[in-house]
């Protein structure tokens, strides 16, 4: 072992992170197989900004977020295919996915709406390669979705060996850091620029950069504490965890700007419906409060129900029902009347609930929030004081000092999508024909 | 309004043609003070001390899913679009459920994805032979060439056929 290699399989624990490619683009390809090969991109609602790319994408250099009118010209030259985004179906081929890759084992953690992390810690007598292999291939026959699976000691690590599997065809679609020689991890972390590390962002970068760390291998071999006095505890934790070192437990992660996801395993089952609505309340209190402190707005929330795919005697049940708001909003009076109404809408009696949890999609930036001509803008900025003093509140007194009771407001049907494919899994008149 | 929506919303957890699950998981519409409204079971007042006799004897609703769907997560509706299957009782507008997650074998009916387009035909899989079988003989059999490439989407489960329309 050269010097400042790191061998990982003496860390005992072994976590994967399992993300669909392309997942927007993939969702579409299921439902319509001509799509395969060809230049796809998905926009974000109103048609504004490319919010996925299919490999085909990447490769014309078209990048995340850029607007949808500025492609006219590449357009022209090249055929690509432009589609609006289509949340019921990304939403319910989620739920698929996540209910599948959950098979895999007792302990999962949903991290965004196409990635979720795994416990295979509980696994040492398997080829966690071979496991990975299987994951792969079920979530394809079953959904239809390619995903590529990393597997390391810590959440951080694992990303990255995510990272390594998508890009690195020899390793076809599968990374376990513990199976590889350790020299030859420091030389892919040697070629992997920092930028690629989970939590490092682009601003941390340039920073980084210029105290002449500009790989992976360079973070790793960084002292913890430099780190911690130069820029924070969390980076520090970044590169501990680049050591092996668990520092990120699983339901543990931090937020992810694209959605907000909140959801927990109750500590004993629950089957009234009275316990899951006070339950997806509390998520959403703390979901709409991430979602106000990024200064975003939610388009779009999702909420889930599951029993405990591992109790086999137990007869079993796992919905999810995404509901489109008439206009982003960060409200949680809002928020949780429509999740409680789509909660409604799943609930099943007879079934020992393990799990529930809420997501909020399709995020824009507060400021580029539009009220729509129904809206009421007195009423709106009534409502934006009473959350910045509910936010106070509770950050004062503690989480949850004001709930909502209940919450009755009118709600309006409104959206644009010139683009959107068919809702194929979520409406009887939108099926695929064959 | 409120009357109406919930009569509707009875209406369709008691009629029996319509599939629950598909209900549930449907991106809903939202109607003003719309609740589902809650059937019960069996609705005996009970009295208060004594466990009721009937109790003994409640039941679970059924359900079409249990019997119809026995992977949710890899189970989907596709629309059936012409004749071509007729003599397999498939006709247009068919929705037929298809589940993913089975291996295909020889004689199955299966959703196949043949040159990006989907189609619905039995497979033929007997001594390294590949067809796509039409059951109608005005449509011809589809033998999977060499270096053509063929995909089972899915392998079809059962059929939903409606006799009456509202």
């Amino acid at each position: 072992m050269g010097c400042g290699d790191i061998d990982y399989s003496a860390f005992p624990s072994r976590l994967a992170l399992i993300d669909g490619n392309n997942f927007y683009v993939s969702c579409e390809r299921v439902f319509n197989p001509k799509l395969e090969g060809k230049t796809i991109v998905v926009l974000s609602n109103n048609d504004g900004c490319v919010v996925a790319r299919s490999q085909e994408a990447k490769a014309l250099g078209i990048k995340m977020g850029v607007p949808w009118f500025q492609l006219k010209e590449l357009c022209r030259q090249h055929p690509i295919q432009a589609f609006s985004s289509n949340y019921a179906l990304y939403g319910d081929m989620s739920q698929r996915m996540m209910s599948v890759i959950g098979q895999f084992s007792p302990e999962q953690e949903v991290y965004s709406i196409d990635e979720s992390f795994l416990d295979l810690s509980g696994f040492p007598h398997l080829d966690l390669n071979d496991y990975g292999q299987q994951i792969r291939a079920r979530v394809k026959q079953w959904v239809g979705i390619p995903v590529c699976v990393g597997i390391a000691p810590t959440k951080t690590l694992a990303k990255l060996a995510n990272h390594f599997a998508k890009k690195r065809p020899a390793l076809n679609g599968v990374c376990d850091l513990a199976s590889l020689p350790a020299n030859e991890i420091t030389a892919i972390m040697r070629e992997t620029d920092v930028s690629e590390v989970w939590g490092v962002g682009r601003q941390m970068s340039a920073q980084l950069n210029r105290m002449q760390i500009m790989t992976v291998a360079d973070l790793r071999a960084a002292s913890p504490n430099w780190i911690r006095q130069q820029f924070s505890v969390v980076l520090e934790r970044t590169v501990r965890e680049l050591r092996g070192e668990t520092c990120i437990g699983m339901q543990d992660s931090p937020e992810k700007r694209q959605q907000i996801l909140c959801s927990r395993s109750f500590g004993t089952y629950v089957s009234d419906l009275t316990s899951l609505q006070e339950s997806v309340s509390t998520y959403i209190a703390r979901a709409a409060e991430k979602l106000r402190s990024q200064q975003s707005m939610a388009h779009t929330l999702n909420v889930f129900i599951r029993t405990n795919p591992f109790s086999q005697k137990e007869p079993q049940y796992s919905k999810g029902i995404t509901v489109p708001l008439p206009s982003a909003t960060d409200d949680t009076l809002l928020l949780t009347y429509y999740a409680l109404f789509g909660l409604e809408r799943i609930f099943k009696e007879g079934f020992a609930y393990q799990k529930a949890g809420v997501m909020l999609m399709d995020l824009i930036d507060r400021s580029q929030a539009q009220p729509s001509l129904l809206d009421d803008v007195v009423e709106l900025e009534r409502r934006k004081r009473l959350m910045t003093v509910m936010d106070r509140i509770n950050g004062e007194f503690g989480r949850g000092s004001i709930q909502l009771a209940s919450a009755g407001v009118k709600p309006i049907w409104r959206m644009r999508q010139d683009r959107r494919s068919p809702r194929y899994t979520t409406r009887w008149g939108e099926l695929v024909g064959v | 309004m409120s009357q109406q929506a919930t009569s509707e919303a009875v209406q369709i957890r008691h009629s029996g043609v319509s599939l629950p699950r598909q209900c549930e998981h449907d991106v809903v519409q939202l109607i003003p003070g719309a609740n589902t409204v809650r059937l019960p079971i069996a609705s005996s007042k009970i009295a208060a001390g004594f466990p009721s006799p009937a109790a003994d004897h409640m039941d679970e609703d059924i359900s079409l899913d249990e019997i119809l769907i026995e992977h949710p997560a890899s189970t989907y509706f596709v629309r059936v679009k012409g004749e071509s299957m007729k003599d397999a009782h498939i006709y247009e507008g068919d929705v037929l459920i298809v589940d993913k997650s089975l291996t295909p074998r020889h004689d199955d009916i299966v959703v196949a994805v043949l040159d990006g387009e989907m189609t619905v035909k039995r497979l033929y899989l007997r001594n390294g032979i590949v067809r796509l079988v039409p059951e109608n003989p005005d449509f011809p059999v589809i033998d999977i060439q060499e270096g053509q490439e063929l995909t089972v989407w899915g392998v079809v489960t059962s059929t939903i056929r409606r006799f009456r329309h509202a």
